[in-house]
């Protein structure tokens, strides 16, 4: 009992491995980084993905006001009735017997707002502003809750270090099933 | 909220179950047509003849149609165009499937209209090889037909503060289909998972790209790349032409109009695994990724908006568990101090609707009946007291408390 016994499971996990991952039917074709980028949207909450460009609440409030307060209201209070989330305030309400779910007080990720907001708004007509815009409405609605100062220009770099009040607020699903579940 | 259809309806015997089945006198003549022995012969069976049509009938059609005496809907709001939701009337179906026109249907930004010539999947990141895979090319691959239940989350939702007084608004928002497709361990192994991947980012092409992230694990298991329902295309509400289905799991991670599978090594924590469909409890907490449906059952007759009338009546209903299949379904009509066993149809799918049934005399009597589901790995379906005591009220989602129907002395069937 040597080396080799140890080589040869070695080789054998190898071509193991390589066997259950290699390409069984080739049906489909490859897709290039072209491909790839033109439908990739999606920001991880450390905010890889995150696009070049820049902008600011200042900025941000007037294109706030022109393309989101219709539905989302010009204090960004949100209309309940058709099912428009306010977007800012509610900020320690959550253990209360109101609790006020917002971008304030309940989301814990700043580059999650911003992928939110370029992924599916303006609501009638996504993804149809520019990237610059995108970061700028997202300062603004982050500035309305006093998460980022209204000067402040969030971009790729800095919009990850925003720490949003309810960064800390989630927990793992602990239910587990069997005769002695939890709930 | 309440359409036309929804108006009170006499439930008594014999009003969906085939009167030759009932009658133990009937029997059935040479030629198959019933015939009534002469001990229950009603005179009026003989002097009566049945108002047939006179004249040849419709013609055939391509697609067929239900009667026009039929009416049976789903129900929804009228919001802003493009959200909310459609609820199943499940008090009005039969059987464990769901027709696919009603379906429930829970959209966040409309129904796409999707060519499916120009419709493709996507699937990249810590994979060996970043493919596209067209509508042709993924029904050429090893399929599935599997029967499947798919719950929102959100379902019973009123459940926690405001219990609904029928079981289309009270359980509604959950359907089963039979759904065809290809395992998406299949495509997943075709594209080569490289290590390090944990999860799978799934999104949509609806208008608002609804993504979820999907443990590995789950893809790698029962997870299925629909594109039939019920014998068909799926329907564009429910995905046309490619939806993922994720069996047992909150229906809002099976994304629909499925154009982009991204494997990665971390979830993405997007608006919906956040923001939405995420559980508050009384500390401030919520949790996150609670996908897991678990035990649940309704007594769809009598239920809410029906009248019961004294006598036999079968009682019936939909259990179904996230987890398995369900083991055994209990009535009680004491408020929860005696049980009584129902049966269960066979066969028992697993993640799938169950149909229970219990024959029962109702006395006329003021009752308040109940129904309790356990699955296969033991657990019961607990009262909506005991989820609270866990989670509160502000939850929102995954309410799968025991409901109580209360039948009132002029038979009138409400929530208790």
């Amino acid at each position: 009992m040597g080396r080799l016994p140890m080589l040869k499971v070695a080789l054998l996990l190898a071509i193991c491995v390589s066997a259950v991952w290699a390409q069984k039917y080739g049906v489909g074709k490859p897709a290039t980084p072209t491909d790839i980028a033109a439908r990739d949207y999606s920001i991880s909450a450390k905010g890889a993905g995150l696009p070049p460009g820049a902008g600011s609440a200042k900025e941000g409030q007037e294109l706030y006001v022109k393309h989101c307060s219709t539905c989302h209201g010009l204090k960004l209070e949100g209309d309940a009735e058709q099912g428009n989330p306010a977007l800012a305030g509610g900020v320690g309400t959550l253990t209360s017997a109101k609790p006020v779910k917002t971008v304030g007080s309940y989301w814990p990720y700043a580059p999650g707002v911003f992928d939110y907001i370029r992924r599916a708004m303006p609501y009638d007509n996504p993804r149809t502003l520019k990237t610059d815009e995108y970061y700028a409405i997202t300062a603004y609605v982050l500035s309305v809750s006093g998460i980022v100062k209204p000067d402040e220009r969030l971009d790729a770099t800095t919009l990850p270090q925003v720490k949003m009040p309810n960064r800390d607020g989630f927990v793992p699903d602990p239910r587990v099933a069997g005769k002695r579940p939890s709930y | 909220m309440r359409g036309p259809f929804r108006g009170p309806r006499i439930f008594h015997f014999g009003d969906r179950a085939s009167h030759d089945t009932f009658n133990p006198m009937a029997k059935r003549d040479r030629r198959g047509f019933l015939t009534l022995g002469a001990a229950v012969a009603l005179s009026s069976c003989t002097e009566k003849k049945a108002a047939v049509p006179s004249e040849v009938g419709a013609p055939m059609t391509e697609y067929g149609q239900r009667s026009p005496f039929e009416k049976t809907a789903r129900a929804f709001k009228s919001a802003k165009p493009g959200t909310g939701g459609s609820r199943t009337p499940l008090e009005e179906t039969y059987g464990i499937l769901t027709p696919s026109p009603l379906h429930f249907e829970r959209h966040h930004a409309g129904v796409p209209a999707i060519d499916p010539a120009k419709h493709d999947l996507l699937v990249h990141g810590l994979v060996e090889r970043d493919q596209i895979f067209s509508l042709d090319a993924l029904k050429r691959l090893p399929s599935v037909s599997r029967i499947h239940f798919l719950e929102c989350s959100g379902n019973s939702g009123g459940e926690w503060v405001n219990p609904q007084d029928t079981a289309q608004r009270s359980h509604g928002l959950a359907s089963c289909t039979e759904w065809t497709g290809v395992l998406l361990k299949t495509v997943l192994e075709e594209a080569g998972i490289k290590p390090g991947a944990s999860w799978v980012i799934a999104e949509g092409a609806d208008a608002c790209l609804m993504a979820r992230s999907i443990p590995l694990a789950k893809c790698l298991d029962d997870a299925i790349l629909a594109y039939g329902q019920n014998g068909e295309a799926l329907r564009p509400e429910q995905g046309y032409p490619l939806r993922l289905l994720l069996p047992g799991w909150e229906g809002n991670a099976s994304i629909k109009w499925l154009r982009r599978l991204q494997v990665s090594g971390e979830p993405m924590h997007s608006r919906e695994e956040t923001a939405h469909y995420t559980d508050l409890l009384p500390d401030g907490k919520a949790r996150q990724f609670t996908f897991d449906l678990d035990a649940k059952s309704v007594i769809l007759r009598p239920s809410g908006g029906q009248t019961a009338q004294p006598g036999f009546i079968e009682i019936t209903g939909l259990a179904w568990s996230g987890r398995g299949k369900v083991d055994k379904v209990e009535i009680s009509s004491d408020a929860g101090k005696t049980w009584m066993v129902a049966t269960l149809d066979e066969p028992r799918l697993t993640k799938a609707f169950s149909r229970f049934r219990l024959p029962w005399k109702w006395d006329g009597q003021p009752v308040d009946i109940a129904s309790r589901a356990t699955d296969d790995t033991g657990y019961v379906q607990p009262t909506t007291e005991a989820l609270v005591a866990v989670r509160g009220t502000k939850s929102t989602y995954h309410h799968n408390g025991i409901k109580t129907w209360r039948i009132g002395a002029d038979g009138k069937v409400t929530n208790a």
